[in-house]
């Protein structure tokens, strides 16, 4: 245990030296939390329409009004034809053309029925699906004050309706930060924890330290502690820096305790610092490691969670994800800041975790040799 | 402890081989306690990883060898309490001071703090390094480091000391001192165990082997090797044993 003493010490020299590391350390989580959730963002407005009225009628133009007070939509352009709509598109100056053909008034009081049609750029299907969503739903809405001006109030009270009224639990105004911020903490733990651990190692290796170091007595469980230690203590500073700006600039309070969090980040950290040091056992320099480290963090990212529902994932897709050590820590983090969940809600992937963080250390300290 | 007890380290055919390459092919050889014993040869002919194999950094795939009495199949942590090795590659830590190595070589070999403390002193002294103890190794010109690392190597008095190339790019003026440095330790009772392809060098050593692709071509004081193969020096003995080597350095 003397030498445990010996080699944090050496460690915490070494981190506190490198300003250039120290810096990114501390800013990274600082300069993302506050750039991404505000870029990163689901909600879609100023989709640009072309109306393309070939009616010019008394309705078209009430249609027209109901859009453009309905803030989702720019009104950027009224093409004269159908083909001047699609250069408008081709030139991304228009998201979705709607057409009102001639006699749209005219079919619409003498038959009662009347169509419109809309062309959608699909190529940001998001965009395209939301908002040709909020368009139909205008159309609805109009459609069904149309009808209720023309019963004119019959006994029965008009036509049948079932109306929907919703309410948002958890996140009751949508805020897209309240979800976002959590996530990408857990993003930042995982760099933390994972990749610097693993270029720390390496770099060892590449300058040649580590065979002075095999070359001593050391045991290899000293050796493994002695880095694991000054990286967990930081990943923790990390989250906790993360929470004070979530706290501060976003004003998310944990609706949970938040001590269940660092419960969640202890174990969480000792999984990815074991993944940290694997990644070191097979890479022999710092180019590998980092290439290594992409390839992972763009998995973990990509199917943790964080900007794509895992719910909606094909089946084989979410098998995966139960291997991803994200995915548990972004549902943890967002059931204990969102929903204010207990320790009983998570224990499940508290216990997964902790097979994890045994699984990856075992596995590291099997292939650490001090000699080849 | 075996019957090689007056000896600090023994070797009987012991081989190396990276798959159908043999970087060192049955060697075998002892050094006494307290010798200065040189390994030479050209680049590649198998020095470094005959020596990786006597430090326990590399496992030897046949063969025997004890050094300090210990096993180098089954004891290499006892090996290594009692060895101290100076790799070809300076390999102090370049963001810690002087004085920050020492103390953390020092204890990580297990050396108390008042021992790790004194020896530092003494060291700083004998290396006239009082003034730079809080110095960046890093900011080091390349004499300076090497005779630090030796120091290094020595800081937790090992019976035996591993040497790979100690004196590569350095002055004759700094070679001196460090093999002043050598003799001191071997004065000392340390048995120093020395690659080097510095010919003059050769001179300096009580018994020297040759390595040629991997063998050992001959071994023998620099005296007895000069008289049987009719050289003035250690650089013709070296040329007359080098010129058939089929390995091509690198």
């Amino acid at each position: 245990m003397k030498t445990l003493r010996f080699l944090l010490e050496k460690e915490f020299r070494q981190v506190f030296r490198d300003k250039a590391i120290l810096r990114m350390m501390f800013m990274m989580p600082v300069i993302q939390l506050i750039l991404l959730p505000l870029a990163a963002n689901y909600e879609v407005r100023n989709v640009k329409l072309a109306i393309l009225d070939q009616d010019h009628s008394g309705y078209s133009h009430r249609f027209v009004n109901k859009i453009r007070a309905s803030n989702y939509f720019q009104l950027n352009s009224f093409p004269l034809s159908y083909e001047q709509g699609l250069e408008e598109i081709e030139k991304d100056r228009a998201d979705i053309i709607l057409q009102i053909p001639p006699h749209f008034e005219k079919d619409l009081v003498v038959t009662g029925d009347a169509g419109m049609f809309m062309a959608v750029n699909a190529i940001n299907g998001t965009r395209a699906n939301l908002g040709a969503g909020y368009l139909n739903s205008i159309i609805q809405d109009f459609n069904q004050e149309i009808r209720l001006k023309w019963v004119q109030m019959p006994k029965t009270g008009g036509e049948p309706r079932i109306d929907i009224t919703g309410s948002n639990w958890f996140n009751p105004f949508m805020n897209y930060k309240k979800f976002m911020v959590p996530g990408i903490l857990v993003i930042l733990l995982t760099m933390v924890g994972a990749f610097l651990t693993a270029l720390n190692i390496v770099r060892e290796k590449e300058i040649g330290t580590i065979e002075q170091i095999n070359v001593t007595p050391i045991r290899k469980q000293h050796f493994i502690l002695g880095k694991l230690i000054p990286f967990w203590i930081m990943g923790q500073i990390v989250l906790t820096l993360g929470l004070l700006i979530a706290r501060f600039i976003y004003g998310i309070v944990p609706a949970g305790n938040i001590g269940l969090i660092y419960l969640f980040s202890s174990v969480y950290l000792l999984a990815v610092l074991g993944l940290g040091l694997l990644v070191s056992t097979f890479a022999q320099t710092q180019q590998q490691a980092m290439l290594i480290a992409f390839f992972l963090m763009m998995i973990f990212i990509l199917m943790g969670g964080l900007y794509t529902s895992i719910d909606s994932m094909p089946d084989w897709a979410r098998k995966i994800t139960l291997f991803n050590p994200v995915a548990y820590f972004i549902d943890v983090m967002r059931m204990v800041v969102l929903k204010g969940s207990t320790l009983k809600d998570i224990l499940r992937p508290l216990f997964i975790m902790a097979g994890f963080a045994i699984f990856l250390n075992s596995w590291a300290i099997l292939s650490y040799r001090k000699r080849n | 402890m075996n019957k090689h007890s007056t000896y600090s380290i023994t070797a009987e055919s012991l081989t190396k081989r990276f798959g159908d390459f043999t970087a060192v092919d049955n060697i075998s050889f002892t050094v006494g306690k307290g010798e200065i014993f040189g390994f030479l040869g050209a680049n590649g002919a198998g020095k470094t990883t005959a020596m990786r194999m006597l430090c326990g950094l590399s496992s030897p795939s046949s063969g025997k060898a004890t050094v300090g009495g210990f096993d180098v199949y089954t004891q290499t942590e006892k090996i290594k309490q009692h060895i101290g090795y100076m790799s070809q590659k300076f390999s102090l830590y370049e963001d810690l001071t002087i004085k920050e190595n020492m103390r953390f070589y020092g204890g990580i070999y297990g050396m108390s703090i008042p021992a790790i403390r004194s020896k530092t002193e003494e060291i700083l002294k004998t290396l006239e390094l009082v003034k730079e103890q809080d110095r960046l190794v890093r900011t080091l010109p390349l004499g300076w480091k090497q005779k630090l690392s030796f120091s290094v190597a020595m800081f937790h008095s090992p019976q035996i000391v591993f040497l790979d190339e100690p004196t590569g790019g350095v002055d004759p003026l700094t070679r001196r001192e460090f093999w002043e440095m050598i003799y001191q330790a071997a004065y000392e009772g340390t048995t120093v165990f020395v690659t080097t392809h510095y010919m003059d060098e050769a001179e300096y050593c009580n018994r020297v082997s040759i390595m040629v692709d991997g063998r050992i071509a001959a071994m023998d004081t620099p005296a007895s090797l000069k008289r049987s193969l009719h050289a003035d020096n250690m650089e013709g003995v070296f040329l007359q044993l080098a010129r058939d080597a089929k390995r091509a350095a690198d």
